[in-house]
């Protein structure tokens, strides 16, 4: 599936990004390539949400660059790489939580719509229009993550599993073109653990790209074409799932050497 | 020179009391992550208090304790009776608010300003009220060649010996410790077995207690109160605990001493008129480059 | 009881009934009533629009300004000083007074608009007490040191002046009216939604592709422009102005009057405004006790409604208006154009 020539969507270069004396990631470099699911995989403490937060603009490397389809976004801030096609999810999730599942949404298109100050106050023709449309798909995503019933509900008042799927529709609502999950599954029971595989797999559909931090292997295994590992701050391996599954290097970061020396 | 050094022995007195002020709120800060804007008011009320005692029970008193004696139990009445009130505000006004977030304890405390604020209005009256003239004896020392009051030195001794306490209670006791960590997480402290109650108890007493006494120094000192003279000094000693670190006490110590000692030579050198815009500049400065004061740590914020 | 008028109150023909009977009650009421009646009602309505002014920042966008004053006074400045020194037309400083005060804003808060909850607080009183301090001491001799700026023209509509206790009765409320409007328009918008936004989780906001910086600046300049109109209408009231007028405790007021009202909602703030501005004068008779009381009620109410007397509902209403462009009636759960 993953041929060489396909193109990439995404590209770090040699990203290091240091807090006061610790390394958190140290020249990682890695490829995303275009209709991809990309899992980013690690020990806790790998670095993997530190490359999240460096790839959506909320951390700035101190060193490497960032090419998103061909141009660096390294130094852009958050709202703009969201504007160039980048939309992501939070590890704790971070929804408005004082705001309707539908506003939540509606909020998502943000940077797909254009009215201003003065169209709103004045509600013009084409902010009505906009306004609108806003609404429309809005409504469409949440029947999409299957929360259609819950429109009207504040995000905060909803089950978790729930507030999860809200997020990844909210970060669909700005049309991306990667979408950066980070650790969906983490919290929701088994039966929400498949129910979110089926999701991903049908999100292929949509000409979207997925990079993904996963911790569940079944997650990991279910749904990757391609899997990146980390380990403090560097990248250890990557390739199909399976190789990397049966890679020794992968094994000894998860289970420690010692173990992986007593298999010998 | 001799000028300038002087200016600076004035500029610590002040400084002196916003440094005792800006304890109470600091405390109160790191802790309930509350200004309490009340705390201003609290020293008004200890101001008032030792006013009180000074002079419709001067005579008596000083017949049997002598005139320190007298001041030292003025101050003694203030920092009780005051702290009586910082822990009746404690439960009444904040207590039931802690759960509801930051912004209706903002207002609360506001409430509480303007309660003890027009309180104090209602009991002595809205003009202003002088300090028995002469209390101690204004004898011009010299000391290494300058000048200074036997009143100043013994305020800049007091405050002094009054800051060390604390330090040492907050540095080096169990209690102390116990108070530091609650304002450094307060649910794992909480799991290790400390008495958030007692905490907050212990800050409501000595807050409003070291505001009373201060109260009272500063009435000694300028002789003219105001009921509504706390909310100045109430802002500067905020001022103060901002500029050495909100949360750290030894840092609001030496932002109140430094504030008073820049505020007195702004004053002295730049224009007097313009002094009090000085002190906010110097709070809007510390604040854009430097947020965490001059011994604060820096924080980041967790994604 | 209360969920009863509740629910009258949402469906939309008890809306526009309880509408429609506020809109007559105040058309009527001063007609009704002595002018110190109205001038009562003209300082509430004073209050409403620099309340709304306020809930823009702190209400919508979670800003915590407590300098708000600071820009109402730079409104009034604006307009006294001009008009007395240079003769312009009161009403025409309307405009400039929003102007500068929201220039002000952009100017003093560009360098702070990054900071977080009380440091943001204590930036604001420090601004505020800047603007009244500086008032104070009268700068370049304009502005009249402690006693102020009198003589200030009565606004002109050209066939008439305003110079009655009625007249301004109805041009506060007129201008209050049209804030209102434009408000709750920009509540339904992109713009408020984005505000919002930023209010409840700020990383989140900026990681959904909302310039954070810009649309906080704007919030605050708005507000700020809002504040320097309540102002212009102010100084021409009073025909003076001076420091007292601008002083903490007025910052204080509005802050109180968004958050017993309840953050981010416009009705809440009409009421919060009638609260503060009608308080005193219901316990006028009690004169010395009056602010006591003030304090206590500003306690009490944070302790029994901390959300505010009305707090914005969210949902329902919205959901009316959003769907007013599709025709079909829907069935449960069934998407437009699914």
């Amino acid at each position: 599936m993953n041929s060489n020539d396909r193109y990439v969507v995404l590209e770090t270069c040699d990203i290091t990004k240091r807090f006061g004396g610790l390394t958190a990631v140290s020249s990682f470099s890695f490829q995303v390539k275009k209709g991809d699911i990309n899992s980013l995989i690690g020990p806790n403490g790998a670095g993997k949400t530190t490359v999240f937060n460096v790839i959506t603009g909320i951390y700035r490397p101190q060193e490497g660059q960032v090419i998103f389809n061909g141009s660096n976004i390294e130094g852009l801030k958050p709202h703009q790489i969201v504007a160039k096609g980048i939309a992501r999810t939070f590890q704790n999730i971070r929804l408005f939580p004082n705001m309707t599942c539908l506003e939540n949404i509606m909020a998502g298109q943000h940077c797909r719509a254009r009215s201003g100050l003065w169209s709103s106050v004045f509600r013009t023709k084409r902010q009505r229009a906009e306004e609108k449309q806003i609404h429309e798909v809005a409504e469409t995503r949440l029947k999409q993550v299957g929360l259609s019933r819950y429109s009207n509900e504040l995000a905060k008042n909803i089950a978790y599993g729930n507030q999860r799927m809200l997020e990844i529709g909210r970060a669909l609502a700005s049309n991306p073109h990667l979408l950066v999950l980070d650790e969906p599954s983490s919290g929701l029971n088994d039966a929400e653990t498949r129910d979110l595989i089926g999701f991903l797999k049908d999100l292929r559909h949509e000409d979207l790209t997925i990079l993904i931090i996963e911790h569940d292997m079944n997650v990991v295994m279910g749904i990757s074409d391609w899997v990146t590992v980390m380990d403090e701050g560097a990248k250890i391996a990557e390739g199909p799932p399976e190789t990397v599954y049966n890679n020794p290097q992968v094994i000894e970061a998860y289970l420690g050497k010692e173990e992986y020396e007593d298999d010998f | 020179m001799q000028v300038v050094i002087e200016q600076i022995i004035n500029g610590l007195t002040i400084g002196s009391f916003y440094a005792l002020i800006a304890l109470g709120y600091s405390m109160v800060y790191g802790i309930l992550k509350l200004i309490n804007f009340a705390h201003g008011d609290f020293f008004t009320l200890g101001s008032y208090v030792g006013y009180t005692v000074l002079v419709f029970a001067s005579a008596a008193l000083t017949a049997y304790f002598g005139i320190w004696g007298m001041i030292a139990i003025a101050m003694l009445v203030a920092a009780i009776s005051v702290a009586l009130v910082g822990l009746i505000v404690e439960r009444m006004a904040y207590r039931p608010i802690y759960a509801s977030g930051r912004l209706p304890a903002v207002v609360s405390a506001l409430g509480a300003s303007i309660v003890i604020q027009n309180s104090i209005m209602i009991i002595w009256g809205p003009r202003y009220q002088a300090y028995p003239a002469a209390l101690i004896p204004n004898i011009p020392l010299q000391i290494l060649g300058f000048n200074i009051s036997l009143l100043q030195l013994l305020i800049l001794v007091m405050s002094f010996i009054l800051m060390l306490s604390l330090y040492y209670v907050i540095q080096k006791t169990t209690f102390g410790a116990a108070i530091r960590a609650t304002a450094l997480d307060r649910d794992t402290a909480a799991l290790m077995g400390i008495n958030f109650n007692k905490v907050i108890l212990f800050i409501f007493i000595l807050g409003p207690a070291l505001g009373a006494i201060t109260g009272v120094m500063v009435g000694m000192y300028y002789r003219q109160i105001s009921f509504t003279m706390g909310w100045n000094y109430g802002l500067k000693a905020f001022t103060a605990t901002i500029l050495g670190g909100i949360g750290n006490l030894p840092g609001a110590m030496l932002g109140g001493l430094i504030l008073g000692t820049l505020e007195m030579l702004g004053g002295a050198y730049i224009s007097s008129a313009w002094k009090d815009v000085f002190v906010f500049l110097i709070l809007i400065l510390v604040l854009i480059f430097r947020p965490t004061g001059i011994l604060g740590e820096k924080i980041a914020e967790k994604v | 009881m209360n969920d009863e008028i509740k629910n009258r109150l949402n469906t939309l023909g008890g809306r526009r009934f309880w509408l429609s009977l506020v809109l007559i009650g105040f058309a009527v009421y001063p007609f009704l009533m002595s002018d110190y009646f109205i001038d009562v009602a003209f300082f509430f309505g004073i209050y409403a629009l620099l309340g709304l002014s306020l809930n823009v920042v702190l209400g919508e966008v979670g800003l915590f300004d407590l300098g708000h004053a600071g820009f109402y006074a730079i409104g009034a400045y604006t307009t006294a000083i001009l008009n007395t020194t240079l003769g312009i037309p009161v009403l025409m400083l309307l405009p400039l007074s929003a102007f500068t005060a929201g220039f002000f804003a952009y100017l003093v808060c560009s360098p702070i608009i990054h900071l977080k909850g009380d440091y943001f607080l204590l930036v604001t009183i420090g601004m505020g007490e800047i603007v009244r301090l500086a008032l104070l001491n009268n700068p370049f001799g304009i502005t009249g040191g402690p006693n102020g700026v009198f003589g200030i023209d009565y606004p002109s509509l050209g066939f008439m002046d305003i110079d009655t206790s009625l007249k301004f009765y109805f041009f506060i409320w007129i201008v209050v009216g049209l804030c209102i409007l434009g408000l709750m328009s920009l509540q339904h918008s992109r713009v408020g939604r984005a505000w919002n936004c930023i209010r409840e989780d700020e990383i989140a906001a900026e990681a959904n592709g909302i310039d954070v910086r810009s649309f906080k600046l704007l919030a605050f300049v708005i507000g700020a422009a809002l504040a320097g109109v309540a102002g212009n209408i102010y100084a021409s009231k009073l025909m003076i102005v001076s420091p007292e007028s601008f002083s903490f405790m007025e910052s204080c007021m509005m802050f109180s009057i968004v958050l017993i009202g309840g953050m981010g909602s416009v009705p809440g703030v009409l009421i919060g405004a009638a609260a503060i501005s009608l308080f005193p004068e219901i316990f006028r008779p009690m004169a010395q006790y009056r602010m006591l009381f003030f304090g206590a009620a500003m306690i009490l109410m944070m302790i029994f409604r901390p959300g505010g007397i009305w707090p914005r509902k969210r949902g329902a209403i919205q959901k009316g208006q959003a769907l007013k462009g599709i025709k079909k009636p829907l069935l449960p759960g069934e998407l437009p154009g699914a």
